[in-house]
């Protein structure tokens, strides 16, 4: 019976993070981009500094007509939301934010379930740019694929670094493994492994995708109310996952210069918060990437490094034995 | 593989377990998204169903223990096989609804070679097992680290020549693009770079 409640209160808590963090980070954006650009944000929506902003949006979502148009396939364009949002949730699962077992469920090949959930949710943007029958989504979802299929790569050998440096692929055991001296050795595969992900979320420098000027969102132009609050959530889910999964993988997620025995999960969090505010600072100060130059980062950038990181990784860990 | 015994002291067939029972119940439901999958004909359901095959398929990597195998299925066949098939049916613009002509006319052809093809891989799996009975509760035997010590120690020989066949596969598709590359180049000046 306790193992039962164990399994339920592990999930609650998981679900719990899905919700909140996903909503924290919104809300940090918000502030974060108006204080940047020099301007207040969101004021008055719950009084203080507008920290409601985000719940008042979502039960305006609620309230708007879910408008499915006359030309769509219904079934796909009703089910790509889910699909987007799911996989995260998923993820979440799998990522261990303390020492011991504070993880929601330990995942004996923890690097590929997460690669491996993570991609399936780009498939919600795919199924929803052609669902649409809207020559804007259409365009988005072909940008997403292509986009999708030149950073799976990268994304996967940097994280195959870190996988042969630990040598497991469980990611509590990769945190078992780690020492300090990892973070240097492993910062080229870190810094690929975090753009490729940025790409994967098509946030900003890479988000041709979605890039509201020219295509007007992509493949989500046609969504209105809950259905385009899903992946919206979406996004910033993705932000968690991503910047929680940096830091489990090259930053040593609970380790910390000290207290990491009780305190672990907090440096965790810190490490995550770190990073997402990274991705919206990103969002800030850099214009979009074009099509081409996306594609060349890619293939003639990001490859090579993380190649290069997994010789390095190979060569360095053959020398320490 | 270990866990071996005898098939009198095996389980019988008419007491199955919960795992068991899903085994069986998640493979109709694959094969039926399967045969869904090549006989309809709306181009993108058919991409779509493809994934709840593939997908199921990992379900069944996963009730037979086999862990690392299943992400890996959903990792390449899920995240790349069928966004590269989206990919390729955007490109071609595939209509939404029905298309009248998706239709090979090898309906026939087709059904015999998977007949033929299913009647070996079954043969084949039955003839190599018959009754043996492995034990999936006992040790793990589908864990990343099983797998690799097996895969490295007794399979290290096809493993390598799976690879030279891939590069050979990978240097072909190179060569043909930049044949068409060199022809296009007196039209449109420079080709495509990737």
């Amino acid at each position: 019976m306790s193992g039962t409640l164990d399994v339920v209160l592990r999930l609650l808590a998981v679900f719990v993070a899905f919700i909140a963090l996903p909503l924290v980070v919104g809300q940090t954006e918000h502030k974060v981009m108006a204080h940047m650009q020099g301007r207040l944000g969101p004021m008055y929506a719950g009084g203080f500094h507008g920290w409601a902003q985000l719940v008042a949006d979502g039960v305006k979502f609620a309230q708007k007509e879910d408008v499915v148009p006359a030309g769509a396939d219904r079934r796909v364009f009703q089910l790509a939301p889910v699909v987007a949002l799911l996989p995260y949730l998923l993820v979440l699962i799998a990522i261990p934010v303390g020492p011991g077992n504070a993880v929601g469920q330990f995942v004996d090949a923890g690097i590929f379930f997460v690669l491996a959930v993570m991609g399936v949710g780009v498939l919600g943007s795919l199924m929803a740019g052609w669902a649409s029958a809207n020559k804007f989504s259409l365009l988005g979802g072909l940008r997403t694929a292509a986009q999708l299929m030149a950073y799976e790569l990268p994304m996967l050998l940097a994280a195959a670094s870190v996988a042969m440096a630990a040598g497991t692929v469980s990611l509590p055991g990769i945190l078992d493994a780690f020492h300090w001296w990892w973070v240097p050795w492993q910062i080229v595969g870190g810094l690929v492994f975090f753009t490729a992900g940025l790409a994967e979320l098509q946030r900003p420098p890479f988000d041709m995708p979605v890039a509201d000027s020219e295509i007007i969102f992509g493949a989500y132009t046609e969504y209105t109310g809950l259905r385009f609050a899903m992946f919206l959530l979406a996004e910033f889910a993705g932000i968690v996952v991503l910047c929680a999964l940096t830091a489990v993988l090259f930053l040593g997620g609970w380790h910390g210069p000290f207290g990491a025995d009780g305190l672990g999960w907090l440096w965790t969090l810190l490490k995550t918060a770190v990073l997402a505010f990274v991705v919206i600072w990103l969002r800030v100060s850099y214009p979009r990437l074009r099509e081409d130059q996306l594609q060349k980062l890619a293939w003639t950038v990001l490859i090579p490094l993380a190649l290069a990181q997994i010789a390095l990784t190979g060569i360095v860990k053959v020398a320490i034995q | 593989m270990t866990g071996h015994t005898l098939a009198a002291q095996a389980p019988g067939f008419l007491s199955p377990s919960g795992v068991e029972v899903a085994f069986l119940l998640v493979g109709i439901v694959t094969l039926g998204a399967a045969l869904i999958t090549v006989t309809t004909r709306q181009l993108v359901h058919a991409a779509l169903w493809l994934v709840v095959a593939l997908g199921g398929l990992a379900v069944e990597y996963l009730l037979l223990t086999a862990e690392f195998i299943a992400w890996v299925q959903v990792l390449i066949y899920v995240g790349s096989v069928v966004v590269l098939l989206l990919f390729g049916l955007m490109l071609t613009k595939a209509p939404i609804g029905r298309s009248p002509d998706a239709d090979s006319g090898n309906r026939w052809a087709a059904l015999t070679v998977a007949v033929a093809a299913a009647a070996a891989l079954v043969w084949v799996v039955v003839d190599a097992f018959r009754t043996t009975w492995i034990d999936l509760r006992g040790s793990p035997q589908g864990t990343t680290k099983v797998t690799g010590d097996i895969l490295f120690r007794h399979w290290v020989l096809p493993f390598e020549a799976l690879s030279v066949l891939l590069l050979a596969a990978l240097v072909g598709a190179i060569v043909l693009s930049r044949k068409g590359q060199g022809e296009r180049r007196g039209e449109s000046g420079e080709g495509e770079q990737h």
